[in-house]
This record gives C-alpha cells, structure tokens and sequence, in this order.
C-alpha cells in the first residue's frame, strides 16, 4: 500500500528535505507472461491498465512504452477538456470522461489539477452561428450544459476579445460550456501510473514493441526489445503509431498519421480565465497556471511521423490569435513543438475489438484525444476485459467503416478539437 | 517544412502544395458490385505507412497539376517525384 499525499505527509517529508518520498511506481523487468498487455504508455493506455486492475479484478497486466510515459501525446497536447460534441454516441463517450474527471484528483490521490474554468467556442459567420446554436441544442438533449451567448456576453465572458465588427471574420457569438476546462496533463500520466502500478500492473519503459506474434486468428505475444511476452489479450493505444502496430499483425485502419503543432509563450501575469475555440479562424488559447498562454495550431494535410510541423500552420493560427487578441501583439513565443496524431475518416474515435481475436484498438483520437482520458480508459478495459464493448463505446466499432455508420463530428471537432 | 520539386515548375516550398494522400488506389472498375467490404478498403483503409511512401499532391499555388511523390514519412525526406500515369520508381 502506497503511503497517502496529503499535507501531512508533505510537512512529514519536509524533515528529511523531500529526500525520501516513496518511488511513485516501479521500473520492473518484464514477466514471461501476462494475462493483458497495453501497448503504450501515455494517459489512455496508463488508464485502461487502471480501470483493468480495478474494476474488472486483472492484475497480472503490463503496459510496454517504447520511451517514457506520458512523453508522447500526452505531453504535447493543449489540455483542453469538454464534452460539447455533437451526435448522442460522442455526447455519451465525452461526457462521460467528463464526469470522471470532475473527482479524479479525489480517486487518484493525485492532484490533476483539472479547472473548470469553462471553454468558449467562437462564431465567426451565420453558418457558425446556425451550428453552434444547433449543437448548443443537442448538447442540452443530451443533458450536457451549454449555452449561447451573443457577442457582448462573449466579450463580457472574455473582455480581451476583440469584437469589433472591423475584424476580418468578426465575432458573431459563442457557445459556451462551463463544466470544461483544463487539467495538468503530466499530472494524469503520473496519477494513473501510480495507481496502476499500486494495484501490481508492470509499468515496462524503454520497451519497443518489434512484432505481434499470431497464432491462425488469435494472438500469442509480442515481440520487444526486451524479449518475446507471451500474452493472449493485446490492447494497443498508440495514438501516432496505431498503423505501424496495426501493420505488424497485419491490420490496415481507416488512419492517417498528421503532424499537429502546439506552442506556448513566455509567462505573464493572469490575463484569460477561460479557454476560447475558433474554429474558423483557427485559433484557440489558454493560459496555463504557470502562465505561459498555451495555443493550438493546426494540423498539416500529409501523413508524417516526423513530429514536427509546417511553419506556415503556425503562422496562420498567430495570425489569426492576434487579429482576435490585439493585447497579445508583443509575447514572445517560447517553445513549439509537434506530435504525430492519428485522424479517422468521420473525426471519432475507435475503441474496438477486431477482427483477430485478442487484439483491441483504442486509436483514431485525432486532435483530441486528451479530453477523453478517462472515459477513454474505463471503456476500453471494460472492452477488453468483457471482449465486448461498454453501451458507450459500441458506436465507436471499427466496423462503422464498412456499415457506413459514422460518427461524423467534423462540426464539433474540425481541426480545433 | 520542406521542399517540393514540382516536374512542371521546380523547386517550390511545401506550403504551395496540397497533399492528396495515398497513390496508387485505384477506382473500382464495376462500383456496383462491389460488397461493403471492398467499399470501405477502397474508401477508408489507408497503409498510413511509416518510412517509404507513395502520394499525391497539387501545386495549388502555382500549375494547380497533381503529380506523385515518394517520401520517407519518418523523416519527411523526399526520394523522388514523378508524373501521373508513369509506373512509380524503383526506391
């Protein structure tokens, strides 16, 4: 039993100058054989390893992570967490991860640092604004909250905004979810990977999946850079490289892999409180606790595992930051970066079984996967450990693609997701 | 970010271009007797390959002509360009 954080055991660890703390989680080498393995060692995969041990009683599971967790998608994303999607199936799955979020520092014992500091979805011209008020609609069908707001109760909600009628695509209105907001991303890495491994899940870093080994329509194993693993169940959950996983057990998905591209600025004082989404313009901004402004661009149009982006994507979402936020003209951009997501036909997931028996794929998250963390992870161990999906997550079969039953939530994602 | 040498205009930068995915799929010749399966392979299914690959692009900004390229996919390096309806290069 890990010893409980709190601020008793802060001031206990302070006598012995924080020298001491217990190791969050072990560095094991791996086991001959495992009763599940989860490829990938980012927020869904660390989750789905908790949810596996917790509620459905599997302990003898390990997560191979080729790098270090949480360093992949995990760490490069813009943290932004809302459940404001459009059709019944996507409402059902987001929200759902939304309402775990709202006690996860509470179930991890790890503060995630999860804001409700709202998140604001901008309309740039009449069909945005038809949109945003139809899917402000389904979203209270589906008893998620969401309002609309005209353009003074966005610029009340948001004073830095520029609304000017002047602007090149001027700020018609907004929708607006109070339930959403932010949360520390390495936070949940961290969180999920202690608790996991608390409950004896072999977290295996450095550890490059090379093969799956099949045996007719089954799985037996993977091949590692550590070894042959024997294994029957294979949850794979490697956003980026779902392909090249898939590729190995001779799976082809409805994926392409595309760079996307984030950057924060130098730290400032508190100056935006909320979250804003354009997707229009592309542009979305935050502010992060140590307050450095976060924004997301978008993502490039090839398929590239390079993890790095067109500068011209970059320019575009500055260009567009600074037309919405005059004040923001003179910050200096501190650090950027890429990762490598992978983007399905119809912008949803696929939590699914497929057709080898044994394999699962947790994949095709796109530019947004961060938000739906724990959902994802809960349904995904309930798909594995039941070999049958969860209700929410039946919609998100791989199968879709040939039923033509999409999920299409390019309104409610687009690029800004 | 990198270069793109179109075969009708020379080297331009990337951002001129528009990427067309995956080449070399081609069209159902009898589309009605196609099954669901071979629609959604023809359709969705992509190799999404990392390391040597075969695509499409246009030079949007410039002859608006698509051609193909071979690109290594992990590093972004192209291999070599050449026109459509000419049998891909040896790589």
């Amino acid at each position: 039993m890990k010893n409980k954080y709190s601020i008793f055991s802060i001031i206990k660890n302070a006598f012995s100058y924080h020298e001491n703390w217990e190791k969050a989680w072990k560095d094991p080498v791996p086991k001959k054989e495992y009763d599940a393995i989860i490829i990938g060692g980012g927020g869904h995969g660390l989750a789905t390893a908790y949810y596996l041990a917790k509620k459905h009683s599997m302990k003898n599971i390990a997560i191979v992570e080729k790098g270090w967790i949480g360093g992949g998608n995990t760490g490069r994303n813009t943290t932004i967490i809302r459940s404001n999607y459009l059709w019944d199936a996507s409402a059902g799955l987001y929200d759902h991860a939304l309402k775990i979020w709202e006690n996860l520092s509470q179930e991890l014992n790890y503060n995630v640092m999860f804001s409700q500091r709202g998140v604001m979805n901008l309309a740039h011209n009449l069909q945005d604004v038809r949109d945003l008020k139809r899917r402000t609609h389904a979203n209270r069908l589906n008893g998620i909250d969401a309002v609309y707001l005209n353009t003074e109760q966005v610029k009340r909600f948001c004073p830095i905004i520029n609304t000017s009628s002047d602007i090149r695509y001027p700020v018609l209105g907004g929708t607006l979810q109070r339930r959403a907001g932010t949360a520390r991303h390495d936070a949940v890495a961290w969180g999920y990977a202690r608790g996991a491994d608390e409950m004896g899940v072999d977290i295996i870093q450095n550890c490059e999946v090379k093969g799956i080994k099949r045996n007719g329509d089954s799985v037996e194993g993977i091949e590692t850079t550590k070894g042959f693993i024997k294994t029957n169940k294979i949850g794979v959950v490697a956003a980026g490289h779902s392909s090249v996983i898939a590729n190995m057990a001779g799976l082809k998905l409805p994926l392409e892999s595309k760079p996307l591209q984030a950057l924060v600025s130098e730290p400032v004082k508190p100056i935006i409180d909320t979250v804003v989404m354009s997707n229009a313009v592309h542009a979305y901004v935050s502010q992060s606790d140590k307050g450095e402004l976060v924004i997301g661009a978008g993502t490039d149009d090839y398929v590239s595992y390079s993890q790095k982006g067109s500068h011209d994507i970059v320019e575009g979402t500055l260009s567009a930051i600074l037309e919405l936020y005059p004040i923001f003209s003179r910050m200096r951009m501190l650090r950027q970066w890429g990762g490598i997501v992978d983007i399905c036909p119809d912008a949803s997931p696929i939590i699914s079984k497929t057709s080898i028996k044994g394999l699962y794929f947790n994949c095709g998250w796109g530019t947004g996967g961060f938000k739906a963390t724990p959902g994802s992870g809960d349904l995904f161990a309930h798909t594995i450990a039941n070999d049958e999906p969860h209700k929410l997550n039946a919609a998100f079969n791989i199968n879709r693609f040939i039923s033509g039953d999409l999920v299409d939530e390019h309104g409610a994602a687009a690029v800004a997701h | 970010m990198f270069l793109i040498n179109c075969p009708f205009c020379g080297e331009r930068e990337q951002s001129e271009f528009k990427a067309g995915g995956e080449a070399h799929i081609v069209r159902p010749k009898q589309p009605t007797e196609l099954s669901d399966d071979e629609w959604a392979e023809y359709l969705f299914m992509r190799k999404n390959i990392k390391g040597i690959q075969f695509e499409r692009w246009n030079h949007i900004h410039g002859c608006r002509k698509w051609f193909n390229i071979v690109r290594d996919t992990s590093n972004d390096e192209i291999k070599a360009v050449y026109k459509m309806g000419k049998k891909p290069p040896l790589v």
